[in-house]
């Protein structure tokens, strides 16, 4: 019997969802055989988000069939998913923090057991018979809220395989772990595959994708627009397939060498967090950070703002040094800082475009009388929504309602709308389609060239190649070495990051 | 493993209650030794009966993730309404089909409040804030807003009902009612609701986050629905002993008292948020509310600092284990 024979676990046919007048998914078909992965590739309302609720029953397709081992369902819901062996790992886990490891693991197959009474024994039992499975330690006893995310992701896992998953879907699973912890979760999938069970792994990020899935399948507004082998498709093909577009390959640096220096940092130290920093940055440069998780990599990113008080150090701007540890005078002195979880440390979700734009200076829009100008910040949101290409309905919508890609943009202008000479981005795509992507980065190109001095701190290692001049690799709190941009390729980095 | 049970003693709101609660006590055996008494002791526990079942209560509910301040207000209609039918149909009626009534009748008022909460989705604070008045004065413009002495004899029998009476030998006279038992009842019954049962776990989870347990199959309406219904029962249960317990059905008791109990549950390590709180937590708060309210006269602060106390109690208790735990997050991040 060939491959094609095999009665696929889930075939989609026909699948077509409409919300109101917008089709979100327009006659897709899909099909994925036990052991086996898929990567669902697409852009941000592609469809990939509706595609997979509509797999795991939380929404109902307007029409088309779902097959489960050849039986047709019209629509699903979350009890019959669930009972199939459809499980999701969402990118925000979906674990409860109040409770300990082991409940969050066992929760979900218990009630599917149609269990009343709670027994605590067997809860830590099906814990830690799902946890030797993928051949982890966890602590079962701790609560969620204290273990890391890469633990969370595992703990998500671990649930599904609990409740006797077929399926696992893995949303944007790699976003929020460093490399290391990527080649952890590549490894436990490529387990999981040898037990049967198939996956759906949701990326952008190609090398990954190649590592472990056989099938590759992209979403382009609501379209199949390809499928096919995994090895069929190359990073430029997948990119073009997504976006629809080519996109520009790595700009090449911007000569430098006699850019005068704009941010020196001496003999930066933190007890338990970095030790002996010194880096100079020259105007209109791209300086990248990276390193490790633990590697004080965060920590140096805020103490350059003043988020975080160093111990013993300095920091100049242009010949003048910059009180440590104060956010506020970092930001007169002109360096900007894009957080990493922009969704809670760095915009405010809730409130408009205009509002997330001009917080940073509703100063300069104060008229004599004391009253704000509202017509110079509109016509400022409006400036930065075209310059920054952000598409959004109108500077009057919430930040919550755009992509991701475009409320990094959001944050962006905010800094820029004050004329930052160094700007530090920490992630400055996680969380962003690669289109986007490609924007943001021609975007801190275009920053550079005016003069501005930039910092990237990042784990994502092809955005640094393509962005950086030089990149500073830490390790342990320390510097371990800089490399140039655009002189070692990415496995090569990545085997230095973890040496 | 000893080192983070350690750990998480000294930085639990149950440890530090306790540690207030055992130094208010040596306190006051200090400036008065009659302190230490089967009196006073029998006193606190009468005193709590009330305010501890009301307390499980509101646990339960801020553990879903939800708040409700309209208890009292269907405690007092519970047992107002409860009296004024038995004394007009049967005022004959046993103790306990008095109690069912009552109960019956704050399980149908917590209903209301679960219907709009659960129904229509409204914030649980609005919605209990609105029956919270609406419960009120529905009983006092149609019900009744006398306040009744002459109960039904089983309610006044009940009240006279002892586990244990006698008299100290300083002469001091002390009596355990057996209307304690139906703390102990209650109780015991949360304790197994909430940690041995699915729908327990499910009020946790809820709690913890509503969106994560929609999506791993819990039924969410069903289970905030049992909350506010439970809560309900319980406060109609507080409500007719309340009643019985004063000897009278007084309308305009116990509303206003919502807070004191939602103090003394937050006080025990309950969180607004959702998702967390233990019942040994919610009975140490009691206990500190009720000792604070009765023998704060004892160690010589004038009974008219009660509410400055409790105010002080409940920042500092809540905002210590809150500080400890911001600074261990940031030590960690």
């Amino acid at each position: 019997m060939t491959r094609d024979e095999e009665t696929a676990f889930i075939e989609v046919k026909g699948i077509t969802k409409r919300y109101g007048g917008v089709t979100a998914l327009d006659d897709v078909d899909f099909r994925i055989r036990a052991g086996e992965a898929l990567c669902l590739a697409g852009e941000n309302g592609s469809g990939k988000s509706t595609l997979i609720k509509i797999l795991v029953g939380v929404e109902q397709p307007t029409s088309g069939h779902i097959f489960i081992d050849g039986k047709k369902y019209s629509q699903l819901n979350p009890r019959i998913a669930a009972a199939s062996g459809i499980a999701v790992i969402f990118q925000d886990f979906s674990l409860f923090s109040n409770l300990t490891v082991a409940e969050n693991i066992a929760f979900s197959s218990q009630l599917s057991g149609q269990a009343r009474i709670f027994s605590h024994a067997r809860t830590k039992q099906i814990a830690q018979a799902a946890i030797e499975r993928i051949g982890v330690t966890i602590d079962l006893d701790a609560r969620v809220e204290s273990i890391p995310v890469a633990h969370k992701q595992l703990v998500a896992i671990c649930r599904g395989l609990a409740s006797k998953a077929r399926l696992i879907i893995m949303d944007e699973p790699t976003t929020a772990l460093t490399e290391r912890e990527v080649r952890t979760l590549l490894n436990i999938i490529r387990k999981l595959k040898d037990d049967g069970i198939a996956v759906v792994f949701v990326s952008h990020k190609l090398a990954e994708v190649l590592e472990v899935c056989e099938e590759v399948f992209v979403l382009r507004n609501g379209k199949n627009v390809a499928n096919g082998a995994a090895t069929e498709f190359d990073a430029a093909s997948l990119t073009r397939h997504m976006t629809g577009r080519d996109v520009p390959a790595a700009l090449p640096p911007a000569n430098i060498d006699q850019a005068k220096t704009l941010l020196s940092v001496e003999s930066l130290g933190k007890k338990g967090a970095f030790e002996d920093i010194n880096f100079a940055l020259k105007a209109g440069e791209v300086l990248g950070i990276s390193g490790l998780l633990g590697s004080g990599r965060t920590s140096l990113a805020k103490a350059l703002f003043g988020l975080v008080e160093p111990d013993h150090g300095t920091i100049t701007l242009a010949g003048e040094a910059i009180p440590l540890g104060d956010p506020i005078a970092a930001t007169k002195a002109g360096i900007g800082y894009v957080p990493e979880d922009r969704l809670t440390e760095g915009l405010f979700l809730t409130q408009s475009i205009i509002r997330n734009v001009a917080v940073g200076r509703l100063d300069h829009h104060q008229k004599p009388s004391g009253f704000l100008n509202l017509g110079s910040l509109v016509d400022e949101a409006r400036t930065w929504i075209e310059r920054l290409k952000i598409k959004a309905p109108d500077i009057e919508a919430a930040v919550k309602s755009l992509s991701g890609g475009n409320q990094q943009r959001v944050a962006l202008a905010r800094w820029l709308s004050q004329a930052p000479r160094v700007l530090i981005l920490n992630g400055p795509s996680v969380g962003v389609d690669v289109g986007s992507k490609a924007d943001i980065h021609a975007i801190i190109h275009e920053l550079a060239e005016t003069g501005i001095g930039v910092v990237v701190i990042s784990d994502d290692l092809p955005e640094l190649l393509a962005t950086c001049g030089r990149i500073l690799v830490m390790k342990g709190g320390l510097i371990d070495g800089v490399v140039a941009g655009g002189t070692l390729t990415e496995t090569e980095l990545a085997t230095r990051l973890a040496s | 493993m000893s080192m983070r049970l350690l750990k998480s003693l000294i930085t639990k709101n149950e440890t530090l209650v306790a540690v207030v609660i055992i130094a208010f006590c040596i306190i006051a055996t200090i400036s008065d030794p009659l302190f230490l008494s089967a009196t006073t002791l029998s006193d606190l526990m009468r005193a709590s009966i009330v305010i501890g079942i009301l307390a499980v209560a509101a646990m339960m509910v801020l553990v879903s993730g939800g708040i409700d301040v309209s208890f009292t207000a269907v405690a007092v209609f519970a047992m107002y309404s409860t009296t004024v039918l038995t004394l007009g149909v049967m005022p004959d009626m046993p103790w306990y089909f008095i109690f069912m009534i009552s109960i019956f009748i704050g399980g149908c008022l917590g209903a209301v409040n679960g219907v709009f909460v659960v129904f229509f989705r409204l914030p649980t604070l609005i919605v209990t804030l609105g029956t919270l008045s609406v419960f009120r004065g529905f009983l006092l413009t149609f019900i009744g807003s006398q306040r009744i002495s002459a109960l039904p004899p089983e309610m006044r029998e009940f009240s006279r009902m002892m586990i244990a009476r006698g008299t100290t030998e300083a002469g001091s006279f002390y009596a355990v009612p057996w209307a304690f038992a139906a703390l102990v009842i209650v109780v015991a019954l949360t304790l197994f609701i909430l940690h041995k049962t699915m729908l327990g776990r499910s009020i946790f989870a809820i709690g913890g986050s509503v969106e994560s347990a929609r999506r791993i199959g819990v039924n969410v309406r069903a289970t905030q629905f049992f909350v506010y219904c439970y809560v309900g029962a319980l406060a109609g249960l507080a409500g007719i002993i309340h009643g019985a317990m004063g000897r009278m059905a007084d309308p305009f008791s116990l509303v206003g008292l919502e807070l004191s109990v939602i103090a003394a549950v937050v006080l025990g390590g309950a969180r607004l948020i959702g998702g967390y709180g233990t019942i040994t937590g919610t009975l140490l708060g009691v206990s500190l509310i009720v000792l604070v309210e009765n023998s704060l006269i004892v160690i010589g602060i004038p009974s008219t600092w009660q509410s400055v106390t409790i105010g002080l109690l409940i920042l500092v208790g809540t905002g210590l284990p809150a500080w400890q735990a911001k600074r261990a997050a940031a030590r960690a991040a």
